[in-house]
């Protein structure tokens, strides 16, 4: 028999107590094909609302989606999608329930309409123990929609699904663009794929966007005219699904599933 | 009954740290269980004995169950707040996601909702005794 003094204490002294919450994120997703980070340096650019147009386009060409709303503190993708009174399922962790042949998840099934201020640990907080326990299952493709900016959202999601893709968002505006040179920058340094960027809410003529993602070697995908109807139809998906923007977005799906087949870049 | 999936993760947590010290038998684990997440102990110990594998089948798992403490960040008061007191649909929120309090509770001197979570969040693999 073995003497005592072979026995090992993990923990008692020189380690950390470990998070066990990290042990399955990986396990979580791992049958997701593709995972995509909506993403902006800047808020109020319309991440959401490309996010649940790409979710809803690409599972009407029969892909399995799933789109979770990581604007933990601000989401808004419940609304643009009408998900009303589903709740996620509890099996073994929470399963996300099905809107418009999408896995939902958000914050708001927990925190209603509440404001949920969270501080940038409690933040990590949130998204792990979310990551921990929802079972995804088998899907073709999951859109991660993004809060504005570089903090924790965005270095989470980098630390904890290596193999996220980012999707950005911008306007034409120069002052959008610097926040989102600086997010490009960033994942690029890091080694983070980029699909591409889409141009939203164009008023003119102008290929300054273009001209500067083209300098920093990124996909321009396409633009998006503004769209004076979008307003009127936020949570109703048929009209949603009918509006300018949402047919753009059904020609920029297509891009993006080509930049995916093509390896990205 | 997310009980299932944090059992998975303290299961998957410690084959891990097994593998990483080379235990071949475990005779003990530690797990560090707090409040605020109000884990049915009960439930959560069944699916670790279903979870479990075999070299992990003789090994006792102590609990240690750490107390919601919060900290007003204006005013600097520290509280626990009193399960009773809270609404039930409240409580399974916050089961879920504890962050969640910071949608429901108020600091009970100065009313702010801006306030940490000192202890009582999560659950921790403390230690793992085998060799």
């Amino acid at each position: 028999m073995r003497s005592p003094n072979r026995m090992k204490d993990y923990g008692s002294m020189s380690k950390e107590p470990e998070d066990v919450r990290l042990s399955v994120i990986d396990e979580r997703i791992k049958d997701v094909k593709n995972i995509i980070a909506v993403s902006s340096g800047k808020g109020g650019v319309g991440k959401s609302l490309v996010a649940s147009a790409l979710s809803l386009s690409l599972a009407r060409r029969g892909y399995r989606v799933g789109l979770f709303d990581l604007d933990l503190t601000s989401p808004s993708t419940h609304i643009i999608l009408n998900v009303g009174e589903t709740q996620p399922i509890e099996d073994k962790g929470i399963v996300p329930p099905k809107i418009h042949g999408i896995s939902y998840m958000s914050i708001t099934y927990y925190s209603g309409d509440h404001p949920t201020p969270l501080r940038g640990q409690e933040f990590s907080n949130a998204l792990i123990e979310l990551m921990a326990i929802t079972r995804w299952g088998d899907l073709d493709f999951l859109l991660i929609d993004m809060p504005p900016g570089i903090s924790d959202a965005t270095l989470d999601i980098i630390r904890f699904i290596k193999r996220a893709k980012f999707l950005i968002i911008t306007t034409p505006s120069k002052l959008a663009f610097e926040t989102v040179r600086k997010l490009i920058e960033l994942l690029l340094d890091l080694h983070v794929e980029i699909i591409g960027i889409v141009e939203n809410m164009k008023l003119k003529k102008s290929d300054f966007i273009k001209i500067n993602m083209d300098k920093l070697g990124v996909r321009y995908l396409g633009e998006i005219k503004f769209d004076e109807d979008l307003e009127e139809a936020l949570g109703d998906v048929d009209k949603f699904s009918e509006t300018d923007f949402f047919k753009k977005i059904e020609e920029i799906a297509e891009e993006i599933l080509k930049t995916l087949a093509s390896g990205a870049q | 009954m997310h009980e299932w999936a944090l059992a998975e993760a303290l299961i998957s947590t410690v084959i891990s740290v097994s593998k990483e010290e080379g235990l071949k038998r475990i005779f003990e684990i530690g797990v560090r269980i707090g409040e605020l997440q109000d884990i049915d102990l009960e439930i959560f110990k069944f699916a670790l004995m279903q979870l479990r594998p075999d070299y992990l089948k003789d090994a006792e798992i102590k609990f240690k169950i750490i107390k919601t403490k919060f900290k007003c960040r204006v005013c600097g008061h520290e509280w626990s707040p009193k399960k009773d007191e809270l609404d039930e649909s409240i409580r399974e929120a916050i089961h879920f996601i504890p962050e969640i309090a910071h949608a429901y509770l108020k600091c009970p001197r100065c009313g702010s909702i801006d306030f940490d979570v000192i202890e009582g969040r999560g659950i921790w693999l403390e230690y793992v005794k085998g060799r």
